[in-house]
């Protein structure tokens, strides 16, 4: 039997750096009022949703990326020929193959990286954040780009005043790169899948090719009490172990950055975590929507970007969406 | 031990209160959660749930749609402990 030869990886891996790419044009809650029967009253009491962006035909699920993906490598100090892992978590791009991270990967100018598409839905970025520090710490690469992006009002019934306010677009981006302290923390992460009804895409899209009748184009539809009980009562208790994984507590957190699925969600949970007064809690779905994979780097982004978050605090960052699947982690930001 | 209806209406009352901000004298069983109390969807999710701690009982999403009164949640929660004892 040979001998194989182990790879060499890095002892710790962090975040580098953060970007982010919101589309240009902003939609306040008016333009969904055009569709609905609702008020804007209402979609602000019932999800802190005041105005979203949503992409243009030339905003796509790929050149949003590479914005957000330049301005995270920028942020790190980092060059597109050093990196040599791309992970893109999307719901939202509508060609089945071959995955868009080859393309963002050759479009920033990458060196033929690893690249590929995950989808595990709003829990997507900490999805791709665990398999980076993976690959950093494994040594199957030394800088990874770990991209969440989405159109999600490609996805959207309109018509649906349970959803039609919610969503809107955008890309996040960070870059996982070597480090000689912990600086990401163990992942707490999970599937439900007996709970997959609760949000889900409303047609597949074999039922075009078949043929038959489909009244409406696919979009993402939720059964919203069980997924709000989910969301908050369930992922307190991932959260929370995410704070035992990391052997902290929550006093010890500067940083509490929720997946942006609506302010009821994120005020319950930071009430249910018992979370202290000095842990700034990002809200960024305020003006952002529920952005899916995107959220939590957008989140981060913006909070970096505004000066109510510093570089080398401690966050907690949690996604959870359609699966149901979950992923939890502590993180040092970058 | 099994709650009484008195304990059970003084304890959603409290819960109301804690969640939607409602003086507990508000809370009685004819009232209606999201009409007369200002409980939407959502609080009355975190209303069931601090109800299901308080009374040992367990509300499943399919159930909570049923209870639109003060009374309809208190008799749930009464029958089920029953059922259970």
């Amino acid at each position: 039997m040979s001998k194989i030869k182990p790879s060499q990886g890095a002892p710790y891996a962090r975040i580098m750096g953060v970007g982010g790419y919101r589309p240009t044009r902003v939609v306040p809650n008016e333009v969904i009022l055009e569709t609905i029967d609702s008020s804007d009253e209402w979609i602000r009491s019932r999800s802190g949703i005041v105005t979203r962006h949503w992409a243009s035909d030339e905003e796509t699920v790929a050149t949003m990326s590479i914005e957000a993906a330049g301005k995270a490598l920028a942020d790190a100090g980092i060059t597109a020929e050093q990196v040599d892992g791309v992970i893109v978590s999307t719901v939202s791009h509508f060609k089945q193959t071959p995955a868009v991270a080859t393309e963002i990967a050759d479009r920033i100018g990458a060196n033929k990286p690893a690249a590929f598409d995950i989808s595990a839905g709003c829990a997507g970025f900490g999805y791709g954040l665990t398999l980076a520090k993976g690959m950093v710490v494994e040594g199957s690469a030394r800088y990874v780009l770990v991209i969440g992006v989405e159109r999600l009002s490609d996805l959207t019934d309109l018509e649906d005043r349970a959803t039609a306010f919610l969503f809107g677009d955008g890309a996040g981006a960070v870059v996982v790169g070597p480090a000689q302290e912990p600086a990401i923390g163990p992942t707490v992460w999970g599937s439900e899948g007996d709970k997959s009804e609760t949000i889900k895409q409303t047609v597949p899209w074999s039922d075009y090719r078949n043929g038959g009748e489909v009244a409406k184009f696919p979009a993402i539809t939720q059964e919203g009490q069980a997924v709000f009980r989910w969301a908050v009562f369930e992922m307190a208790k991932v959260a929370q172990q995410a704070l035992d994984a990391a052997g902290i507590t929550a006093d010890d957190l500067d940083v509490f950055i929720p997946h942006q699925a609506n302010m009821r969600i994120i005020d319950s949970m930071v009430k249910t975590l018992k979370l202290p007064e000095h842990v700034t809690v990002a809200r960024d779905v305020e003006t952002t929507g529920n952005t899916s994979a995107a959220s939590i780097p957008l989140a981060m982004e913006r909070l970096l970007a505004t000066g109510q978050a510093k570089s080398g605090d401690t966050a907690l960052v949690i996604g959870f969406g359609a699966g149901l699947v979950y992923a939890a982690t502590v993180v040092t930001l970058p | 031990m099994a709650f009484t209806q008195e304990e059970i209406v003084d304890g959603l009352a409290e819960i109301v209160n804690e969640i939607a901000g409602i003086p507990t004298e508000d809370v009685q069983l004819d009232k209606s959660f999201t009409d007369d109390l200002d409980v939407d969807s959502l609080s009355m999710v975190e209303v069931v749930v601090a109800a299901e701690e308080r009374f040992d009982v367990k509300i499943p999403d399919e159930d909570v749609k049923n209870l639109k009164t003060v009374g309809d949640a208190a008799d749930y929660i009464a029958q089920h402990q029953v059922s259970k004892a």
